[in-house]
């Protein structure tokens, strides 16, 4: 299973900053290993955030993304309390959620 | 004529904004680049990673490392990056955070010290030993550093750890001095800390572990004298050995009340 995520959100005004790393190898699918065999891209492919269970934002990535992506933006209307949500698939199918309160 | 004033004006322009772009000076460019870096530091995730191992039951003993002695005794884990190396009365020897981690892991959990110094960086265990160094580094950020000097096997590893500072040898006739000897030099974007003086808060032996933004690595203070060595063209030095110990001890008692500042986070 994939290492856990580092998720802050903090309150500015009317909207709460989110901010999140996520751990993921990222493989472009142009690099070569040692042996001159190209190594298969492996990459996150689509992102949802969630304000309180409701999704706010959904993203598509590609290989391009750096290698431990870091991502941030901004939820209108988010109070201390709120839970945010974050969740990634990857192009092997696999996933990881979690979830930070907004302080 | 118009048309020719209107170029006129274009090209006074561009004098303009070269000139401005001119008195920023390469090295403030660098510092707005590394201060966009440091919000988000990847350095995050393997201290996670690094705590979660501290009390995770792993090994042939099924035994966590919340009883390792890194220098203030059994489980402390504040504050020891600051005083390390240090001499161990138990093993006998000098040992900075990543060769005395090996030291638990193989006491505590039953590891072979041996075969996980000699893996590669970047694989296997050897992550797990950087990630462990990195959470310990953070436990003690903002901490100063004050390596004890009292015992007789310390002040031998801090002057072989210097004289291993200044020895030139290799194809390229380096020493470490060759590049981090004088004020005010730098290699691409990275500074060179000089470091036969007190760099300062947070630089030089201050800042590593690093996450290396170019190569999406977490490098341990090992890795990076290794790779020093490695650049002057020298034999591999080893993990863990006693010239990168050695070394670790100088760096670190010259850096005596500098701020630490690791995880860092670099280019």
């Amino acid at each position: 299973m994939a290492d856990p995520m580092r998720i802050r959100a903090q309150v500015a005004g009317d909207k709460a900053t989110v901010r999140v790393l996520m751990a993921h190898e990222m493989e472009s699918g142009q690099r070569k290993d040692s042996a001159g065999n190209l190594v298969p891209a492996w990459f996150i492919s689509e992102i949802t955030a969630t304000h309180n269970g409701k999704a706010v934002m959904t993203a598509e990535w590609g290989p391009a993304v750096s290698k431990n992506p870091f991502l941030q933006f901004t939820v209108k209307g988010a109070k201390a309390g709120d839970k945010i949500g974050v969740s990634w698939k990857d192009n092997k199918g696999d996933t990881r959620t979690d979830e930070a309160t907004v302080s | 004529m118009k048309k020719i004033i209107s170029t006129a004006v274009a090209i006074a322009a561009c004098v303009c904004l070269t000139g401005a772009f001119a008195q920023k000076t390469s090295v403030q460019s660098i510092e707005e680049y590394r201060a966009m870096l440091q919000d988000g530091n990847p350095s995050e995730l393997f201290e996670a990673k690094g705590e979660s191992l501290w009390k995770q039951k792993r090994g042939p003993k099924n035994a966590s490392l919340e009883k390792c002695d890194l220098g203030k005794g059994p489980g402390v884990f504040k504050g020891v990056f600051l005083e390390l190396p240090r001499y161990f009365s138990d093993t006998q020897r000098v040992q900075d955070m990543e060769s005395r981690l090996l030291t638990c892991m193989e006491t505590l959990q039953g590891f072979n010290a041996a075969e996980i110094a000699k893996v590669p960086f970047g694989k296997g265990e050897q992550n797990n030993v950087t990630a462990l160094a990195t959470w310990l580094a953070a436990e003690s950020k903002g901490g100063k550093f004050n390596l004890p000097q009292s015992h007789p096997q310390e002040k031998v590893s801090f002057e072989v750890g210097k004289r291993l500072f200044f020895q030139r040898a290799g194809p390229h006739d380096f020493s470490c001095a060759s590049c981090h000897g004088q004020d005010g030099t730098r290699i691409r974007l990275q500074d060179l800390p000089n470091l036969t003086k007190n760099p300062g808060d947070g630089i030089g032996f201050a800042a590593w572990p690093a996450y290396r933004v170019s190569n999406g690595q977490m490098w341990g203070m090992q890795q990076r004298l290794n790779d020093c060595y490695r650049q002057q063209r020298f034999p591999y030095p080893g993990f863990g050995s006693d010239a990168t110990i050695a070394l670790g001890t100088y760096l670190g008692v010259k850096s005596q009340g500098s701020a630490s500042v690791a995880p860092a986070i670099k280019r």
